[in-house]
Order: C-alpha cells, then sequence, then structure tokens
C-alpha cells in the first residue's frame, strides 16, 4: 500500500476548495464536539489536507491519526452549505496516510494485509473465520476462557477487544436464502440482494428478513452466490487498490441490465456501492458500468417505499404500543440522505410507537472498525447515544446497519440497569416489518 | 514565536490548552473569510477571566500580539490570526451565569453559543433576536465583538440592541465591569458601546449581559415574486408607508434566484427579476392585519405572485427559498466571497442595479441577495481564488461597489464587520475627524498595539 504519488496532491484541487471554512460543520462534528479543537472538526482537517496539497505541510505522523480519528460519519456533509464531497476528502486522505507508510509497522501491516486482503477479500475465507469463531463460541470455549480469569491478567486492551468480537450466527445467509425465490402472488420487480460480510455472519436473519418482506411485495429475489465483498472498509482504510479490484469484482457478479434494483440492507455497503462510479473513474473499462450498475442500488427502505410497501393490517388489540425509538445509521442519513424511509417503516408496524431520540443523526461510535481504533471515542459516543435512546423510554431501538446494531447491542448489555431491568432491543427496521407480515398478515 | 511567552503559558494554563504544533496551528489559520489566512505563533484555551486576565500581562510582558477568536465563523478577517500572534480562544468559557426572568436578562460567558442563547430565552417564553447566518456555532463574545446582524434586523435591530453590559479584559489585564440590568443607566460613558463592534481590538469581551424580549405569539410568512425589481422595491416602500414594520424582510435577485431554484427546486419563476420573503409577527390579530394588509400591497405594487402561508410547516418551506440562498449560490463556483455593502433602503434598487451592471462591466458573476427592510445587501462574488486575473477584477468591482454606496450615504459594512477584509475601504467611509477619534480610542486604550493589531485600521 505504500509508495506511489502523494493522493493529496493529485487529487482534483477543486474538491478541496469548494470548503470555504464557515464552519457550520463543527456542530455536527462528533470529534469536535469531544474536544473542541479545530483540528478535530472537518474544516481543520481540510485545512491539513490542503496544506499538504500545498506543499507547506508533509504527510506526517499527526497527519495520518488525524484522519483516524474521524470517525468518517459525513455529518459534516449534510450540514455544509457549499456541498463539499468530504466522503472523497477523507478517502483520499486515509489513503495517502497508509501510502505515506507514517504510521506502519510489521504488526500493523499484517494485521492490515490479513483482514482487508485475505478475510475481506475471500468471502470463503472470512466465512471459516467465522464459523470457527462460532464453534469456539458454541463449544463453551469462549466462556471457559472467560471464567479462568485470564483476561484480568493480560493488559485491559485485550479484555476490551475480546468483548467485541463479532456474535457469529449458526446459518449463513446461503443456507437460509435460495437462490432464487419468487413471490406466490406474481412477481412485480425483480430484485438482487447483497448480503454483505458482517451482515451475513452476524444477522442473517436481516437478510433473511429481507427476502421475506421482498416476497411480500411482489419482488422475485436473487440473491448470487459469487457475490464478494462490496470494499467500503477497503476505502475507510485507506486501501483504494483492494477497493476497486472489489468493486469491479462486484459490478461482474451481478448485471444490473437483468433487475429493477440491487438492494442493499447495511448502510455501510449501500453507500459505498452507490459512490463505485466515483471510485472507478478513471478506469476506461468500468466507469461506464459502474455508472449503470450503481444506478440500480437501493438501500431496503428505499425500494420499499418507492414502490408502495403493503402496510400490515391493524390489529383489533387494545393494549398498550410499544415504544421504538430509529437510530439514523452515518451511511445511510448521511451517506445516502435517506431519513424519512425507514421512519414510514417503522410507522406502519401495528403496535408500534415511533418515539424520536435527541441526535438522533449522531454517529454511535461503530464506524467500521472505529470501537477497536479509537476505543475511547466511540465509547464516548456510544454512551451519549445510549442516553438519549433511554430518555426516548423505548424497548426496541431500530437501526439499519450491522456495525450500529452491534455496538449499540453491545452498549446496552453493558448498562448495569434500565428503568425496567430489560435491556431494549435493536433490530432492523426490515426484520420487525417482516415480523408484523407474519403476524398481521 | 518567544520560547519564554510560550513557557509562561504552558504554566499558566497546562499543556493540553496551549497548541504549538504545525498541524495543530494551521486550522485556526483562518475564519470564515475567503482568501485571508495567517499560522498564528500559538492557540491557548483559558477556562475564565482571571486566565484571560494573565494572557493579556504576558502579552504585555513579552511583547507579543493576542487575537481573540471564538467559533471563528467572522465574515471580514477579524478573528484571522496576525504574524506571530497568540490566538486566545474562548470557546471553554461556555458558561450560564443566570437567567433573571423577573428583568428579561441573560448573563453568560462570551464562549456560548448564540443557538444556545436564544434556546435558552425560549425555554423561558422569551426572545432573543439577532440571528446571524452561522448561529448554530458562532459564540455570543465573537456575535459582540463584530456586533453581529441578522435577518430580523429592520424590527428587531442588532446585537448592539441587546447588551445591557459587559466584562471586559483590558491590554494591561484589568478587568472592567460595564453597564447593569438596569433599564435607566446614565452612570458615565456608556463604555460598553465602545467594545461592541470593537472586534477585538480594544480588549477581550469575557462575560455579557444581555437583554430578552417577550417571545411573538404569532408569526406569518409571504413569499411574492416579481418581474421587475422596481416593482419590489416599490412594495417594501409602500409596506414602510403602511406603518408596517415586518420583521423579515429578505429580498433575491435574478441570479440568486436560478441557482436557488437549480438546488431546491422548489418551484420558483425562473424569469422573476426578485422576491421577497416576508415575515411579521407579534399579536396573532395584529399579524393578521398586517399579513391580509402585505399581500394586498404586494399585488398593487405589480407583484406576480404572492403566497401566504397556511402554517407553520408552509412557513418553513417558503422560507427555503431564502435559507438557501448562500448555499446554493456557494456550489457555483470555487470562491464565494460574500459582501454586505448596505445603503438606506429608499436606495435598494438603484443599488442593486449598479451591482448588477458592474458584475456584467468586469465579465464577473456576482449575485445579490440580502435584508431589503434595512438596506443590508449580500453582493456575492462567485470566483476562483487561483485566477489572479478575475481576482483583480473582483477587487476593482469591489472597490467601485462600495464607492457607489458610501455616495448614496451607504457603509462599507452593514453586519461583518470591517476586519482585514474592508480595512482598505474605511478611511473613504470615515472622512472627517472621526478616523482620528478612532485612533486615538485606540492609542489610550492598547498603548503598545498588541490587541488585534491591523485590524479594522492601522493606529
Amino acid at each position: 500500500m505504500k509508495g506511489g504519488a502523494n493522493l493529496l496532491k493529485s487529487l482534483d484541487y477543486s474538491v478541496l476548495q469548494q470548503c470555504m471554512h464557515c464552519g457550520l460543520c463543527l456542530p455536527t462534528c462528533p470529534t469536535y464536539l469531544e474536544t473542541g479543537r479545530e483540528r478535530h472538526s472537518p474544516r481543520g482537517r481540510i485545512s491539513l489536507m490542503r496544506a499538504i496539497a500545498d506543499g507547506e505541510l508533509g504527510t506526517t505522523r499527526a497527519f495520518a491519526e488525524e484522519m483516524s480519528f474521524c470517525l468518517g460519519c459525513l455529518a459534516c456533509t449534510s450540514a455544509c452549505p457549499a456541498g463539499v464531497d468530504y466522503g472523497t476528502l477523507f478517502e483520499a486522505g486515509r489513503a495517502e496516510a497508509e501510502r505515506s507508510g507514517v504510521v506502519s509497522s510489521p504488526a500493523r501491516s499484517f494485521v492490515r494485509f490479513f483482514t482487508l486482503r485475505f478475510l475481506l477479500f475471500r468471502p470463503w475465507a472470512l466465512k471459516l473465520e467465522a464459523r470457527l469463531l462460532w464453534v469456539f463460541d458454541a463449544s463453551g470455549l469462549r466462556r471457559l476462557i472467560r471464567r479462568s480469569g485470564i483476561y484480568s491478567v493480560l493488559p485491559k486492551r485485550i479484555g476490551e477487544l475480546e468483548s467485541q468480537s463479532l456474535p457469529i450466527q449458526r446459518h449463513f445467509s446461503d443456507e437460509i436464502i435460495r437462490p432464487v425465490e419468487t413471490p406466490e402472488d406474481g412477481v412485480h420487480h425483480r430484485v438482487a440482494l447483497l448480503t454483505g460480510c458482517i451482515q451475513d455472519i452476524s444477522f442473517s436473519d436481516v437478510n433473511r428478513a429481507t427476502v421475506d418482506v421482498l416476497l411480500e411485495n411482489g419482488c422475485e429475489v436473487e440473491t448470487p452466490r459469487n457475490q464478494s465483498c462490496c470494499g467500503s472498509l477497503h476505502v475507510h482504510n485507506g486501501d483504494l487498490e483492494t477497493a476497486k479490484a472489489l468493486a469491479r469484482r462486484q459490478i461482474d457478479a451481478i448485471n444490473p441490465a437483468r433487475f429493477d434494483a440491487i438492494i442493499s440492507n447495511s448502510a455501510g455497503c449501500g453507500s459505498h456501492l452507490k459512490r463505485y462510479p466515483h471510485l472507478l473513474a478513471d478506469d476506461p473499462v468500468y466507469a461506464a458500468k459502474a455508472a449503470a450498475w450503481s444506478a440500480k442500488v437501493r438501500d431496503i427502505s428505499e425500494w420499499l417505499v418507492e414502490i408502495g410497501f403493503r402496510k400490515p393490517l391493524h390489529p383489533q388489540s387494545g393494549t398498550l404500543p410499544v415504544a421504538v425509538t430509529y437510530h439514523e445509521a452515518c451511511h445511510l442519513c448521511h451517506g445516502q440522505k435517506i431519513s424519512s424511509q425507514p421512519r414510514e417503516i417503522l410507522r406502519a408496524l401495528p403496535g408500534f410507537e415511533l418515539r424520536e431520540c435527541p441526535e438522533s443523526t449522531m454517529c454511535c461510535g461503530s464506524a467500521g472498525i472505529y470501537s477497536l481504533t479509537q476505543p475511547r471515542t466511540s465509547f464516548w459516543l456510544r454512551d451519549r447515544k445510549i442516553g438519549h435512546i433511554q430518555s426516548t423510554g423505548a424497548t426496541v431501538v431500530a437501526t439499519a446497519n450491522p456495525g450500529c446494531q452491534l455496538h449499540l447491542q453491545q452498549g446496552l448489555k453493558n448498562q448495569v440497569t434500565s428503568s425496567n431491568g430489560i435491556h431494549p432491543r435493536v433490530a432492523h427496521p426490515v426484520v420487525l416489518l417482516a415480523e408484523a407480515y407474519r403476524k398481521w398478515r | 514565536m518567544n520560547p519564554t511567552m510560550i513557557e509562561d503559558l504552558v504554566r499558566l494554563l497546562g499543556r493540553e490548552n496551549v497548541l504549538v504544533e504545525k498541524e495543530d496551528l494551521i486550522p485556526y489559520s483562518f475564519d470564515a473569510t475567503a482568501v485571508l489566512r495567517k499560522i498564528p505563533g500559538a492557540v491557548v484555551f483559558p477556562k475564565d477571566t482571571a486566565e484571560v486576565s494573565e494572557i493579556l500581562k504576558l502579552s504585555q510582558r513579552h511583547k507579543v500580539p493576542v487575537v481573540a477568536r471564538g467559533s471563528g465563523t467572522g465574515l471580514s478577517g477579524g478573528s484571522v490570526p496576525v504574524e506571530g500572534a497568540v490566538v486566545v480562544c474562548l470557546v471553554r468559557m461556555d458558561r450560564f451565569i443566570e437567567l433573571d426572568a423577573r428583568n428579561f436578562t441573560l448573563q453568560a460567558e462570551a464562549g456560548v453559543l448564540t443557538q444556545a442563547v436564544y434556546d435558552a430565552a425560549d425555554a423561558a417564553g422569551l426572545f432573543y433576536p439577532p440571528d446571524p447566518g452561522s448561529m448554530k456555532i458562532s459564540t455570543i463574545g465573537g456575535n459582540v465583538a463584530e456586533n453581529s446582524g441578522g435577518l430580523r434586523g429592520l424590527k428587531y435591530g442588532v446585537t448592539r440592541d441587546y447588551v445591557m453590559g459587559l466584562e471586559v479584559v483590558l491590554a494591561d489585564g484589568e478587568i472592567c465591569r460595564l453597564g447593569s440590568k438596569c433599564v435607566k443607566d446614565v452612570a458615565g460613558y456608556s463604555l460598553k458601546d465602545l467594545f461592541i463592534g470593537s472586534e477585538g481590538t480594544l480588549g477581550i469581551v469575557t462575560e455579557v449581559l444581555l437583554k430578552l424580549v417577550p417571545k411573538p405569539a404569532s408569526r406569518q410568512t409571504l413569499l411574492a415574486t416579481y418581474a421587475r425589481m422596481d416593482a419590489a422595491a416599490e412594495t417594501v416602500s409602500a409596506i414602510i408607508a403602511a406603518k408596517i414594520v415586518p420583521c423579515t424582510l429578505e429580498f433575491l435577485d435574478s441570479k440568486t434566484l436560478r441557482c436557488v431554484e437549480d438546488f431546491t427546486h422548489v418551484g420558483l419563476p425562473l424569469d422573476a427579476e426578485a422576491l421577497l420573503l416576508i415575515e411579521v409577527d407579534g399579536h396573532p390579530a395584529a399579524v393578521a392585519d398586517d399579513a391580509a394588509k402585505i399581500r394586498d400591497l404586494c399585488t398593487k405594487s405589480g407583484a406576480t405572485s404572492v403566497r401566504m402561508a397556511k402554517d407553520a410547516e408552509e412557513s418553513a418551506r417558503l422560507a427555503t427559498a431564502r435559507r438557501s440562498a448562500f448555499s446554493a449560490l456557494a456550489r457555483m463556483r470555487p470562491t464565494t466571497i460574500l459582501e454586505d455593502a448596505t445603503v438606506p433602503r429608499s436606495e435598494l434598487a438603484k443599488m442593486i442595479r449598479f451591482i448588477q451592471e458592474t458584475g456584467s462591466r468586469h465579465s464577473l458573476e456576482i449575485a445579490t441577495f440580502g435584508h431589503f427592510g434595512d438596506g443590508n445587501l449580500h453582493p456575492t462574488f462567485l470566483t476562483d481564488e487561483r485566477n489572479a486575473g478575475e481576482m483583480h477584477r473582483v477587487e476593482a468591482a469591489m472597490k467601485e461597489i462600495f464607492a457607489f454606496a458610501l455616495s448614496l450615504g451607504g457603509t462599507i459594512t452593514g453586519e461583518h464587520g470591517v476586519g482585514l477584509a474592508k480595512k482598505a475601504f474605511l478611511r473613504g467611509q470615515m472622512g472627517d475627524g472621526s478616523y482620528s477619534l478612532m485612533r486615538q480610542v485606540k492609542r489610550a486604550l492598547d498603548s503598545q498595539n498588541l490587541l488585534n493589531p491591523g485590524k479594522i485600521f492601522d493606529p
């Protein structure tokens, strides 16, 4: 990943110049809110990138650390009056930090190679590792090790990391979703489903629910077996080359002309999938293909509202409604500007009442692997988010991204007490909708 | 930067509150003004007035200039660092001291955000009217230092009209409390007024005592479009002649309007030459009456369409056109320079036409919007700072626009302040003894010229 030309110098300068440093991004930036320092703000980071592009500053270690501190939540892009493409700047900044090698070490390089270029490049490898983790869990080995008290003698960081490990589903998506599933009442739309990486191994039930809901709404669902990782974790971690390879592979795996939509139910993936034309803009073969491909990408909630999804029938019961609150995944509300559609789904749920939580568009601190790289800020944001969630009294938290779901689940579990002794359930809106369809046909 | 000064600052504030690394300083080298930039020697974050006082004493001892800064959202370069300066950033001083509902006052530290002041007043059923465009992040201390305006100037005035008292630290570190909660207070010189709008050149504002007013019970929004700009100007004259004072009376010219429509698709007529957004507030009966009269006056003056909002939601929709004006323009070209030449409102049509002519004469894109009610215009230059030739033409056009505004009895800045951006034009406006009076004041309060030196004018 090292070597080559300075990526900020070769970036289209007008993207940097578009920032007029008005400061309207500041109140929406989690890291600026935490520290109150301009360096940790969007316009501050852009000023550093511009200084590097201008040759005034080298790609220093402090710069690389700054780019790692940025969550990439894109809240600044929703607040920006000038339409600055911070997503592109963020990706270029992180890639430049990697290219320069200012933060590289043998251990770090190995971890990066193993995760980004091995596990997340080969779906079979990820599934194999996930299966091993599942066995580790199911066999009781994990519990045994935890009970042994070994984490209390190891450095604190290792125990922290262990507690954040992924929960693994017994069945992955391919085992519970057939390659093609056809609705009983006739086909109105044909869609392809992307099952994701983390979604696939940790939340295959969300993928199953997505298929169920699509079938209920007249969509024939094809789930290609040869799909790969979308590459979003790669661009967010400065590995543009692997991201491009994965994007090309994904484009080849699904012919967009055959489908009305390509469905993603993971906000982080969807946001990146819609940026393929940008990622591959300089690729003579794939630029046009990427444009056609990404034009078909829809988040599941976006698609359901677009086709006028069927609202489940209302129950006739007089019981109190279940309070649900909605946490907006950054890469849905800021990355894709999708805010109203998931709420439309939640409002359609019989027996539920949607209660808005304060700062619903603020990052929960999950942000890809941010909870591993920047635990202090990640947990600060999570505590803040959980406080807001609890202030609503909701017993269900809906969110449409696997990273947020995991992070919030772990955070809520760690809360010593909740008002009624029950921890709120975290669920994807589409899972709640699928349940409602089953219950109230 | 003097190393002993840094050591003294670190001893005073702690290492975490003194920034000296390049990566920390570059993000403090600018405010929201286009083009202006200077890397400071250090940035410090005091937590209270006593620390500000100590910092200023150090500045005197080491002869190091000091630039006060809030959130850095100013539009004239008031908080852009000067060579070798210590930037005193007041954002940590963000405590509310008191909201006095019996006297309608609010006391807060300088680093409290303007939006937080508004929210605190609102929660008590009161109203803090000044609403500069950056109020979500601007600090109240910065608003006082620049005497910021906003959309409600016509009826409610500007920041100055709400300052009852200030705590100020002078150049030598002396702490002064000026003004009081008394509506009537004529004891001595009105010194607080000297510091309002002084842009950190006379002292550093550390605390404010603000006047609040009762929250208006009702409001109504109207949107009118015009095929001729003169008809829009006539409408404004007619509204004022009818003794109606709207709280908001905003204007977009044809270029701004087309950019806004491109960006928002709210359905504005693309052939319109002007748009007015009008809002009245107050007692519900008065609001209904005024709104109906305004609608008739718009029609009589030749509006091609008049829309009156049915509810708050529609009000917000109508206001979108005005609220997104700057955003829409900022996307057009790499550099956006927002000016605020202001004229008596009777001269507005003349001024707007001159701006448009000047733009085409210099082959520049200038879009104009602004506060029609108070004559405060925002000619906005859409340009590219890397194009030297074009930037020269921008400079030439700006000079002509300011000269024309002055010839109409106007001012070079209605609400942004002079700072660095308009320093060159101030002399033209203050021809008589007032310019040297300012110098005398500056010399009396800052004999060493260490407080934001070189801003507004050279002493």
